[in-house]
């Protein structure tokens, strides 16, 4: 270890690259390590609005895990991506493949599907959403166009949900321009050589192209819990967290604690809380998925 | 057969994600009335008169102010999250050092880390160091190469371009930076454009940030005085204001995606990089 020798170019010292990536050390450094431990300290006070923060150990965490609005908020999260990641996925997977062939004006089909990704985050994204969903709103205008009872979306919580779901859905082109660019890589003869031996359309998606997608899906599936989890802004924006909490995630929990009510110390509890049970959730993810990455190598 | 009917799913579909947008365009140009009783798109009678109370807003300023706020956050950033990390990815694509594995892990971990545990505590340092409510803690950061898709990007970009190329250079008696800006430079053109695109899609789509640390109206992105517009209004009256407001507010977007959509879409799709 000791002796290790760099291969650099003549001329180039072993700290060139060093100093080259410096910005990004020192950036990890002050922007995410030392928030990263800073919240955890914080985490274990009672810093409020008022008076000196003092240590108080794991009190924050004790009173989050018996605290019925985090509980509901843990569950209302958890259901939220476990309904929505997998959606997303088959989603766009699906539309990948659909788009997987030489077509004619396929560009403005690829456009079509991606713009929302780009445009969904956007406030006015939102705010449009908000008014999708109203009682004289499209959705319903739709609804009523096809002959089915107009709904009250934000009158109970399996509509508000869905309202949510649906703008995250009416956004999988990012994850399907990242499935598209998998799908390019996979050599035609694949499939030709499948096919002379008399498989099918569908035995060849199963037998080919999953087992060969297996690290995109498994990359996609990873990003989009972690974004899942930390749900904010469609929720704060649309549904305000109602009706009665049932859209209200942890980050508007966190949101609500640290900027609301001014208890730093609680909040950062929370957070580091959401911290644990993403990490959680993407180790769980590794493992299962562990068995099936490793069969088809 | 088989072709048409991909053809009709993949219509049906597309439809399906562009509809809204275009009764959100509608919509803005429809009488409250109108909104809520009609699911075509196309309005009877046009008010294009809407379109000016909108770009005056509810507040003291115009659209044209917010703008220019977003303009000013975005200008910096951009040429700051460019250079840096041009500047990080050619240290690990062409560099070897001590510490390079710690510190390529160190940046596949940033870019899985949930933001929401980093947020506060930056709130609070700036606020110590009383920086709040200026535009320094939404710039700032990109110096660092904080978006470590694009270092990430950049870096298999760079593996790309043969060696033989830097080697020629040096010959010449380039050094490492003259290397990277005469040799590599020309050749990363098109990721500088997609970092360039995205740093302006999601700061013109960022409504976080700015929500805790701006907190003065005049200084307001464009993201911020939209909520401002949509929770002053209300239900009730002045709904189609509001809508054309968001249409002003995503016109930005969409012409930066419509100029750059080319070069982009092969971009993002040569470099993975999601939306």
């Amino acid at each position: 270890m000791k002796n290790r020798t760099y291969h650099n170019p003549v001329g180039v010292g072993k700290y060139t690259g060093l100093l080259l990536i410096s910005p990004f050390l020192a950036g990890a450094l002050l922007l995410t390590l030392y928030p990263f431990v800073s919240s955890f300290i914080l985490g274990l006070t009672d810093c409020g609005l008022i008076g000196q923060p003092e240590l108080i150990g794991l009190e924050n965490y004790r009173e989050i895990l018996s605290s019925r609005e985090f509980l509901q908020s843990a569950g209302v999260t958890l259901r939220y991506a476990a309904i929505l990641v997998p959606l997303k996925l088959i989603v766009s997977l699906g539309v990948a493949l659909l788009l997987n062939i030489e077509l004619k004006g396929i560009g403005a089909y690829r456009t079509a599907f991606y713009i929302p990704s780009i445009l969904g985050a956007n406030l006015a994204v939102v705010i449009m959403w908000q008014f999708l969903f109203t009682s004289g709103g499209l959705a319903n205008q739709l609804l009523k166009l096809f002959g089915a009872q107009p709904a009250g979306w934000y009158g109970d919580s399996a509509h508000a949900t869905a309202i949510i779901i649906l703008l995250r859905l009416w956004e999988f082109g990012s994850a399907m321009v990242i499935f598209l660019s998998a799908l390019r890589d996979i050599p035609r003869e694949y499939h030709e050589a499948a096919k002379v031996d008399g498989c099918g359309s569908i035995r060849g998606f199963f037998a080919i192209t999953l087992p060969l997608l297996k690290d995109v899906i498994f990359l996609n599936l990873i990003l989009q819990t972690i974004s899942a989890l930390q749900e904010f802004n469609a929720p704060y924006m649309i549904t305000g967290g109602g009706p009665m909490g049932s859209t209200t995630t942890v980050g508007m929990v966190i949101y609500d604690e640290m900027f609301r009510y001014h208890n730093a110390g609680y909040a950062n509890a929370v957070s580091w809380t959401l911290f644990v049970t993403i990490t959680a959730v993407v180790l769980l993810l590794f493992k299962v998925t562990g068995r099936i990455r490793k069969e088809h190598p | 057969m088989k072709k048409l009917l991909r053809y009709l799913i993949l219509t049906a579909i597309a439809a399906m994600m562009i509809y809204p947008l275009l009764w959100l365009v509608g919509a803005s140009l429809k009488s409250n009335d109108e909104i809520f009783s009609s699911a075509w798109f196309i309005p009877k009678n046009p008010d294009f008169s809407v379109y000016i109370g909108a770009w005056k807003t509810v507040t003291p300023y115009t659209m044209g102010h917010y703008f220019l706020n977003t303009f000013l956050i975005i200008l910096p950033k951009t040429l700051f999250a460019v250079i840096s990390s041009v500047l990080v990815a050619y240290g690990f694509a062409r560099f070897d050092f001590p510490l390079k594995k710690l510190s390529f892990a160190l940046l596949m971990g940033t870019m899985f880390m949930p933001s929401i545990v980093t947020v506060m505590p930056m709130y609070i340092l700036w606020s110590r160091l009383g920086l709040l409510d200026t535009y320094i803690p939404l710039t700032l950061p990109a110096l660092f190469a904080a978006e470590g898709s694009f270092v990430f990007m950049l870096i298999q970009f760079m593996k790309g371009i043969p060696k033989e190329f830097d080697e020629a250079a040096r010959i010449d008696g380039c050094g490492a930076l003259r290397t990277l800006f005469y040799i590599l430079l020309p050749c990363i053109k098109p990721v500088v454009v997609s970092i360039t695109v995205f740093t302006f899609l999601w700061t013109m789509n960022d409504f976080l940030t700015p929500l805790i640390m701006i907190s003065s109206v005049e200084k307001y992105p464009l993201s911020l005085a939209l909520r401002l517009s949509a929770d002053s209004t209300g239900d009730g009256y002045e709904q189609n204001r509001v809508l054309a407001m968001s249409v002003i507010g995503l016109i930005p977007s969409v012409a930066v995606f419509g100029l750059a959509q080319k070069k982009f879409v092969s971009g993002i799709t040569a470099g993975g990089l999601s939306g």
